[in-house]
């Protein structure tokens, strides 16, 4: 599991300055790129078939 | 001192049959809310009477419905659920209105019940038609091909709020806000030039103010229909917001809005940055992955959607310091997000993958382009630009990045399920949606600010229920275990 490029929230409710406010990025691991490999696998699967004819009937009436 | 605020949520799906035989979309949207109904579970008309979505918040008078209010005649499915929700077909979409809620978290809890609905009521439908047929329900807002359909969120206000002040605060905060709101969306209507955007709805955005929604979409829509006392209340009606699966970015699209509205209210806003030109900057904004295009200003200076929102969040928060009630721990919630949430932006707002829709989307999209090679203008890329919005726990492609952790959750799954059959329990919801499910058979109508019973009598009874904050569990909760039936309640609420 992979929590890159989340925002970590403090765990503090204090009034602390936004400098606290703690970020982290994508790292370049083994295990992100194995992650990400894994769910481009999985959505190779699961993506419907017959994509373009799917993408071009996918006509909607216009609404609110 | 603010009043209390309450906040539904309206959410047109996009829907697709796929199968031996055509199946136009208004039928369609008919047997999905139809074959929910027919499960049994609920049979409870949508009562009209007090609907007026021609009244202008601007003044003037009500124009008269004229035919608008037959949906029954047409045979259009249109039904109240025991969590307090409306589930209806509006134009070509099947519509889920959230019950009202009082608070962000709430909100997202029902709002996401509501995809639980539509997912059930779709496998219900697709049984109904000719075998090998699938009905496909999208949380999106656009098909790409010019249709749009909305997302509406709806806020209590109080009256005495003047409708300018609300226009002239909430622009700018509409503008900027897509940072966290949009949804996402490959291409563009406006701008060949534009492979990616934050916004499924920015495109179709035309005017500043007006009463329309499906055609000139205003930024700010003037219908003025409280469902409430309109002598105390009135609505805000807010039409530019994105569908979001994230619930981040539900949970800050209206907990940010609630808080804002509160500073309205009480007039603590310092003076706020005036766009010149509101549309242009809601489509530059919508345009601009970086959130640092600049928008001018009408004093002739420019600020980016960044420092718009880090305007608002800094006002806010000095408004909810001041003020003697402070900020409830959702609130408090709130405003810890959204701090953390503009730090990242301002490191780079695609790092907000896994908290709202559009980065979310558009790193599986990178990703996905990248492994294949494909052109941003590629099928298969539209396909899963679709199918992120595909509610199906299976293949909906939001939902397989849950599974795995890289979507971050904030309420949980048994919550949501709960949620599909319990109304919440700080609002005029509770009222409706027990009555309903304790009393179904004399519930012949429910609206949102109504419950029309049928004691068996010569006529209908009608229970008015004009104030939001009337009719929790903590105030008749009490009542409704002590009574068997709607007869002995009327009897009770009215001596």
């Amino acid at each position: 599991m992979s929590d890159g490029g989340q925002v970590q929230r403090r765990d503090t409710a204090e009034d602390a300055p936004e400098e606290q406010v703690e970020t982290t990025s994508r790292s370049d691991t083994r295990e992100v790129i194995d992650d990400v490999d894994e769910l481009l696998d999985e959505i190779d699967d699961v993506l419907e078939e017959n994509a373009e004819e799917f993408v071009r009937s996918y006509v909607q009436k216009g609404g609110q | 001192m603010s009043t209390a605020k309450f906040v539904g949520v309206e959410t047109e799906y996009g829907i697709a049959v796929d199968g031996p035989s055509p199946v136009n979309p208004v039928l369609a949207s008919s047997l999905v809310v139809g074959a929910y109904r027919a499960a049994g579970r609920d049979e409870v008309r949508w009562d009209h009477t007090d609907e007026s979505p021609l009244r202008d918040a601007r003044g003037g008078p009500v124009p008269e419905p004229g035919e608008a209010m037959i949906d029954d005649e047409l045979g259009l499915a249109n039904t109240v659920l025991t969590n307090g929700a409306r589930f209806y077909v509006d134009h070509a979409h099947p519509e889920y209105a959230s019950p009202e809620c009082s608070n962000a978290r709430d909100l997202v809890i029902w709002d996401r019940a509501g995809e639980l609905i539509l997912a059930d009521a779709a496998g219900r439908a697709a049984a109904t038609l000719a075998a090998g047929s699938r009905v496909l329900i999208h949380k999106n807002n656009t098909d790409g091909k010019g249709a749009a359909y909305g997302t509406h969120e709806n806020y209590l206000v109080p009256r005495s709020v003047p409708f300018g002040r609300l226009t002239r605060q909430l622009l700018p905060f509409f503008v900027s806000r897509l940072l966290f709101v949009g949804a996402g969306r490959l291409g563009s209507g406006l701008d060949p030039q534009v492979s990616f955007q934050l916004s499924q709805r920015a495109d179709f955005f035309e005017v500043e103010l007006g009463l329309e929604t499906t055609l000139k979409r205003p930024l700010m829509n003037t219908r003025d229909e409280p469902h409430a006392d309109p002598d105390r209340y009135r609505r805000l009606h807010v039409i530019n917001g994105d569908a979001n699966l994230c619930e981040v970015a539900t949970f800050l699209k209206v907990g940010t809005m609630l808080l804002l509205l509160d500073a309205i209210e009480d007039d603590a806003l310092p003076e706020v940055p005036e766009l010149l030109d509101p549309v242009a900057a809601f489509h530059a904004v919508s345009h601009d992955l970086t959130a640092r295009t600049p928008l001018a200003l009408q004093d002739g200076s420019t600020t980016t959607a960044l420092a718009l929102q880090r305007w608002y969040l800094d006002a806010v928060r000095r408004y909810v310091k001041e003020r003697a009630e402070g900020v409830d721990p959702v609130g408090e919630e709130v405003l810890e997000r959204w701090e953390a949430l503009l730090v990242t932006a301002d490191d780079d707002p695609r790092k907000l993958v896994g908290q709202v829709d559009w980065a979310t989307k558009l790193d599986l999209l990178e990703n996905y382009r990248s492994r294949h090679g494909l052109d941003w203008t590629h099928d298969r890329l539209k396909m899963v630009e679709l199918q992120y919005h595909d509610i199906r726990p299976d293949k909906g492609l939001y939902h397989r990045l849950a599974a795995r952790g890289l979507v971050e959750r904030l309420v949980t799954d048994a919550e949501v399920a709960a949620a599909v059959h319990t109304p919440p329990e700080d609002t005029r919801a509770w009222f409706r949606g027990e009555c309903i499910r304790r009393f179904r058979s004399q519930v012949v109508a429910a609206g949102w600010d109504s419950l029309i019973l049928d004691l068996g009598r010569d006529s209908l009874q009608r229970v008015p229920m004009m104030e939001p904050g009337k009719g929790t569990r903590a105030q008749v909760g009490a009542l409704l275990d002590e009574v068997d039936s709607a007869t002995e309640l009327l009897a009770r609420l009215t001596t």
